[in-house]
């Protein structure tokens, strides 16, 4: 700040006289230096503390240094750079997206959640009626069924490999409020999700779940919803596949049977070697990755904190534990907290690399007793064919001599 | 949920019943069990017309289906102008999979081997599901645009090329439910329960 332009903000009383002073105080700046490294963004100066720095603005962007980017993927997903973030919320702009028909355009003044079937009272809520009702809010992870990529090479990033899973605090309206207002019938067992995107996407959701600890979402991250998370409403059901999140949420039909939509019987069911498929195999198992080190980083020798992130659908990790030498042996990882149910929660380990050759692994242990599997234990429980949804194997890192990270890439079967 | 008395509703009630209403509560045992929660009446009344309008589901036992007919001489022709780019001619190998096809005996392989193709003749246990997703998602170009003669047209057509009924059926919201779907038996709930057995 130069002398001529601080006292003209600062020294106002109220809030009027504090806003125009800013407004003065702006439009003064326009001739200043400030101005100036505004326009050219680019250079960093040699020395930051000589130079006026850029001054507030509508929007917050990242730092020009940093790059993080979802990869969009046949047109249908795109992935969470997890391996770019700390910590366990993912920037909304970074929430992985997975659509069936691309995202709507939905005015949200039009939009409206029909809940009706077996209810006493079938209701019709606008955006606005739903900010009424008392609201929650809560941390958890959405990942999609589909999330490990069975063919990846040796160098593929975490991102690549399994990046359909991110973290939001959701706030919205809890079921238990709206099924309330509407009144559950007798024998109300299962609920019909519907979107108002094109493929007017539907699941079939038991009442059970809605009771529990279901919620129609209409914020993120402290913001309104993302178009691509279903703006201007999307259904919350912590631990579940993300599929059963149904976006752009317009209607919930009670009834006392599933629907048998075409996402619960064609596709999201689960092959089995004894010639059935599993269905409604909506929980997501425990799991972990590591996402320090991993392709395409680079080891120097000496202290290295192993990190990455832990979470399960089945309520809160109890530990993560860590193998330098391929799963022969493990360590306990640190959590770092809050540990929250249905939470990516993050782990971490110092290790010194003493330049020998390593191989990485992590393996996730829920508040139920289940441990992470490897590939051959679940390829054992299920068959070889069960090979698209709810893959969750411990995934290996290779330190080769020379401090390159590869994945280690081996086939599902 | 119970909202706390903050959270209530605005009611014009007079303090004093509001406090006699509060020892009732207090000394009554059924508070939590026997009274009516409380309701902030938030939301409109949703009209029997504004349900119809979106309530487009179709369940298994047939709940939901239009009264209409069509047949699978009528669904070749709307396959190959609208479905067949995408799907394949004859419902074979086109760009999203293959529609129509059945192994001998309908056996139920897929657990065991990845490269067998799942098929509506061969995988999807419900005819209905595929009134349902034709009529609300399809064709990809023009979702929601088929009529309901339409549907039941290429929902015949898709089951006939799959050997399920016999060509000439006339389709409609009576007999769709009874189809016996070849996979119809196979799918198990989840027994996947987390402790200490992978599954």
């Amino acid at each position: 700040m130069t002398e001529k332009n601080k006292p003209r903000t600062i020294r106002t009383g109220s809030r009027r006289e504090f806003l125009a002073g800013i407004t003065v105080a702006s439009g003064s700046l326009m001739g200043s230096s400030l101005a100036q490294a505004t326009t050219n963004t680019h250079a960093a100066p040699q020395d930051p503390t000589k130079i006026q720095g850029n001054g507030p603005s509508a929007n917050g962007l990242r730092s020009e240094h940093e790059v993080l980017e979802r990869l969009p993927a046949l047109n249908i997903v795109s992935l969470t750079p997890l391996e770019q973030l700390h910590g366990t919320l993912t920037p909304a702009d970074l929430h992985f997206e997975r659509h069936h028909a691309g995202i709507p355009k939905i005015d949200p003044r039009e939009h409206h959640l029909l809940l009706h079937g077996m209810v006493d009272r079938p209701l019709k809520f606008s955006v606005a009626d739903l900010q009424r009702l008392p609201a929650v809010t809560r941390t958890c992870f959405i990942e999609c069924s589909g999330n490990l990529n069975t063919r990846a090479t040796e160098k593929a990033t975490v991102q690549m490999l399994c990046g359909l899973t991110s973290q939001s605090e959701w706030t919205g309206v809890s079921l238990r409020t709206l099924l309330n207002e509407a009144g559950l019938k007798p024998g109300a067992s299962w609920c019909l999700a519907e979107g108002s995107d094109a493929a007017v996407m539907t699941r079939s959701i038991p009442v059970e779940k809605l009771l529990d600890d279901a919620m129609v979402a209409y914020a993120q991250n402290g913001e309104p919803l993302r178009p691509a998370q279903g703006y201007p409403l999307r259904l919350l059901l912590p631990g579940w596949e993300g599929n059963t999140h149904i976006k752009w949420l317009r209607r919930l039909e009670l009834s006392d049977s599933p629907f048998m939509t075409r996402e619960e019987t064609s596709k999201y069911t689960d092959p089995l070697k004894d010639d059935t498929a599993r269905q409604f195999s909506v929980v997501m198992d425990a799991r972990s990755v590591i996402t320090n080190p991993s392709y395409p980083q680079q080891l120097e020798r000496g202290w290295h904190e192993i990190r990455g992130i832990a979470w399960s659908g089945r309520g809160r990790i109890r530990a993560v534990e860590i193998s330098v030498d391929g799963g022969k042996s493990w360590a306990e990882a640190t959590l770092q907290g809050p540990v929250l149910p249905t939470a990516h929660t993050r782990f971490g380990l110092p290790w010194r690399w003493d330049g020998n050759p390593a191989e990485i692994a992590s393996r996730a242990i829920d508040e139920t007793g289940y441990v992470q599997p490897t590939r051959r234990q679940l390829i054992a429980a299920r068959g070889p064919g069960s090979s698209l949804y709810h893959l969750n194997p411990i995934m290996h890192w290779l330190v080769e001599r020379d401090g390159r990270v590869l994945y280690k890439a081996e086939p599902w079967a | 949920m119970t909202p706390r008395d903050y959270g209530r509703p605005t009611r014009s009630r007079h303090t004093t019943h509001y406090i006699a209403l509060t020892l009732l509560l207090i000394l009554s045992s059924s508070y939590s069990s026997g009274s009516e929660p409380i309701r902030y009446g938030i939301g409109q009344h949703a009209s029997q017309a504004e349900i119809t309008a979106w309530d487009i589901d179709i369940k298994p036992n047939g709940e939901g289906l239009p009264v209409a007919e069509g047949t699978a001489i009528q669904g070749q022709v709307l396959y190959a102008n609208m479905c067949e780019q995408c799907h394949g001619v004859g419902g074979i190998d086109g760009s999203f999979g293959s529609l129509v096809g059945r192994l001998p005996g309908d056996i139920f392989p897929f657990g065991r081997d990845p490269t067998v193709e799942k098929t509506v003749g061969n995988y999807w246990p419900y005819a209905t599901t595929l009134f349902d997703y034709i009529r609300r998602a399809m064709p990809f170009d023009a979702p929601g645009s088929l009529s309901n003669e339409d549907v039941y047209s290429l929902v015949a057509y898709v089951l006939q090329e799959n050997d399920i009924i016999e060509a000439g059926i006339l389709l409609d919201q009576s007999n769709l439910p009874d189809i016996q779907m070849p996979a119809r038996d196979r799918f198990v709930p989840d027994d996947r329960h987390g402790g200490n057995e992978i599954r």
